[in-house]
């Protein structure tokens, strides 16, 4: 029997060289490539995500939706994007800017704004709210507040898998805040020395809250963290859906096949402030900034692929972009309408039964 | 029925459980190569092999968190702190995570893991190495704290813990894993929050947990001599903590004290004196009285340290003063 440590999910796999950033000029993976179909959904995906959040803006301001309410809108070429790459029975788990992913990973919009209205009928029962998404069909893990908290869970989440010899994978979302964070290291050097099959996802939207990326990070190039752990990084445009998926297929095939965590650096911009009580510019960033990076908007970038493709009409559009309005009512419709907890609910879940 | 020590009745837990059910496994800072820091995990590598028993390196949050998502999607781990001080580092995915995964996920997610590792302080390991922290996760709800302070008990306890579907915080005694006792043979299992009466006397209940269970045993053993006999209720868990077991105690003896090895601010005794005084109000012939460490960190010197610690002549000082007969 081997008594080799350090390393108990495999024994060692082969050096590899340094982390290289191929995200801009490698072939674009076959899995990666979509028919207008395909595209069709991933623009009704961002879409909704839209819509959706919206109406959580409105539904917070009439004081429906209450506590910590963070809006990813800006965002969701990320989330529609590495989605559109995982099967359903992989993990995801993130932090607390969750709405958009987990409407983007198929769970139920009635069933979100419920949570987010605190109804009986959320994903979570209402005990959870907005920074608390769970959804146990759809591999949901949560929704998690503690800035990289969750890191290390992602970690032992792709231990899991490891241990039970699966081919999963699990997908772990995260600011670029969060890179600054001791749990953030120490997961990402477990992932790599035990070979965990774990995408790490930093989304650089360069703010942490109303900090700067410039003033939290000594070397604004987060992905040399990757090669501090002798990990594969990569760094591609989160605002487009396209570079999004042809770098999720080579992590996920290296998570697959080469059973290799993998650091991928999204760059993107929220629209919105960091919560619902803060002004999208005016302190920690201008007006002009952030218009700029409006005109990079994901949802207008994929529109205007598709339109300049000749495979989307303005009526198309519209008619995707009702679709997606009408399925936010519902949702809120529904969220309305449902009954708050029944107040013996706040003695439940606190424990589980034991009967194993 | 054999006699063990503590350490080898905690081995014998953790190998029949991995024995048991593959799902368990065991992680944490040398337990596997090195065959555990304090030997708990000897032997278990070479029976187990490296999946089931995982060392790790010195990332007290990583592997915790770790922990957490292999429980999340239906393992059950074992997580082993070389001592709880260590611990501290790892706070965040015990207290955020584990203890709350089930509710904020409205019933969704369990947290079937054990945490565990040696408690208190041991012999002038000074102020880092020496704090008991039972208090602290006994205040969390979602998390369950065990305190075992015999190895029939530790054998037990550990595999109840094991097998819950609760994140449970075992607390080992660091000065207990040499102490021997009788093991019943077989499956021996002891209930989570059932608190144990270690001896029985109608004068005083001495309310304990822990490593002060044996300190209580010998205080039963020094006042018999002088005639005076006392209840030992070991509650064995702290979280959650029998309370029916305390009353029945002290409704018997009329008289209370409350033994630990923590601090006194905010410590488990505050809390069984809080339950005293709800519960048998009517019954007590004198205040509740506490014995607890000084309010100071633990200091290195034999001198200082031994006046830092309780001990049996302070729990006897105490016992004596509430039967008013200092």
């Amino acid at each position: 029997m081997s008594t080799e440590a350090k390393r108990p999910p495999t024994q060692k796999g082969k050096e590899k060289g340094a982390p290289k950033n191929n995200g801009a000029d490698a072939p674009a993976n076959d899995l990666a490539a979509t028919t207008p179909e395909l595209r069709r959904e991933l623009l009704h995906s961002m879409l909704l995500q839209r819509r959706f959040e919206e109406r959580c803006a409105e539904a917070y301001a009439l004081g429906k939706i209450g506590g910590f309410c963070h809006l990813y809108i800006g965002q969701e070429a990320i989330s529609t994007g590495v989605m559109s790459m995982i099967r359903p029975d992989d993990y995801v788990i993130t932090a607390y800017r969750d709405h958009g992913q987990a409407l983007a990973r198929g769970v139920g919009p009635r069933a979100i704004m419920a949570e987010l209205f605190g109804r009986e009928t959320g994903c979570s029962g209402g005990k959870g709210g907005s920074m608390h998404i769970f959804d146990a069909k759809t591999n949901f893990l949560g929704g998690h507040g503690i800035v990289g908290g969750h890191v290390p869970v992602a970690a032992g989440v792709g231990f899991a898998i490891k241990y039970k010899r699966g081919n999963q994978l699990c997908v772990c979302f995260f600011g670029e805040a969060a890179v600054n964070i001791g749990a953030f290291h120490e997961a990402l050097n477990l992932a790599s020395l035990w070979e965990l099959p774990v995408v790490f996802i930093i989304e650089n939207n360069r703010y942490g809250m109303g900090t700067a990326i410039s003033r939290s990070t000594a070397n604004e190039d987060v992905l040399v963290r990757a090669k501090g752990y002798r990990m594969e990084g990569e760094s591609v445009d989160g605002q487009d859906v396209f570079a999004v998926r042809e770098c999720m297929a080579r992590a996920v095939e290296r998570a697959r096949k080469e059973k290799r965590p993998t650091l991928v650096e999204m760059r993107t911009y929220r629209f919105m402030g960091h919560s619902m009580s803060d002004a999208a510019s005016g302190t920690y960033r201008t007006k002009d900034e952030l218009e700029e990076n409006m005109k990079r908007d994901p949802i207008l970038l994929l529109h205007n692929r598709m339109f300049e493709a000749g495979e989307l009409t303005e009526g198309e559009m519209h008619k995707i972009d009702d679709e997606a309005k009408a399925i936010a009512q519902d949702a809120w419709d529904f969220a309305d309408a449902s009954p708050e907890p029944p107040i013996e609910k706040l003695y439940t879940d606190v424990y589980a039964d034991t009967s194993s | 029925m054999a006699v063990v020590t503590y350490r080898d009745a905690l081995t014998q837990a953790l190998r029949e459980e991995l024995q048991r059910d593959d799902r368990v496994f065991l992680m944490g800072e040398e337990v596997a190569q090195y065959n555990g820091a304090y030997k708990v995990s000897k032997g278990l590598l070479d029976e187990f092999g490296q999946m089931r028993i995982v060392d790790t390196p010195i990332t007290e949050l990583g592997f915790a968190g770790v922990g957490v998502g292999a429980a999340m999607v239906g393992l059950r781990p074992i997580v082993e702190f070389m001592t709880w001080n260590f611990a501290l580092l790892a706070i965040d995915e015990v207290v955020n995570a584990a203890a709350k995964m089930l509710y904020m996920s409205g019933g969704q997610y369990k947290m079937p893991m054990v945490f565990r590792g040696p408690n208190g302080s041991a012999l002038q390991l000074s102020a880092q190495h020496s704090q008991a922290w039972e208090s602290w996760y006994a205040h969390i709800p979602g998390l369950k704290v065990c305190t075992p302070g015999t190895p029939a008990d530790a054998k037990g306890l550990l595999k109840s813990a094991i097998r819950d579907d609760n994140p449970v915080v075992f607390l080992e005694g660091e000065m207990l894993y040499n102490t021997k006792g009788e093991v019943p043979d077989g499956d021996h299992i002891v209930p989570l929050g059932v608190a144990d009466l270690k001896r029985e006397g109608d004068h005083c209940s001495v309310i304990t947990h822990g490593k002060m269970v044996l300190v209580a045993m010998k205080v039963a053993d020094d006042l018999a001599k002088e005639g005076i006999n006392i209840d030992v209720v070991d509650l064995r868990t702290v979280r959650p903590i029998d309370v029916e077991a305390i009353a029945r105690s002290v409704q018997k003896t009329n008289r209370a004290v409350v033994l630990e090895e923590g601090w006194e601010i905010c410590g488990m005794g505050s809390q069984v004196v809080d339950f005293i005084q709800r519960e048998c109000f009517d019954d007590l012939d004198a205040p509740v009285l506490r014995v607890h460490q000084e309010d100071v960190p633990m200091p290195y010197a034999k001198n200082l340290e031994r006046g830092a610690k309780p001990d049996a002549g302070k729990a006897i000082a105490a016992i004596k003063k509430v039967m008013y007969l200092d």
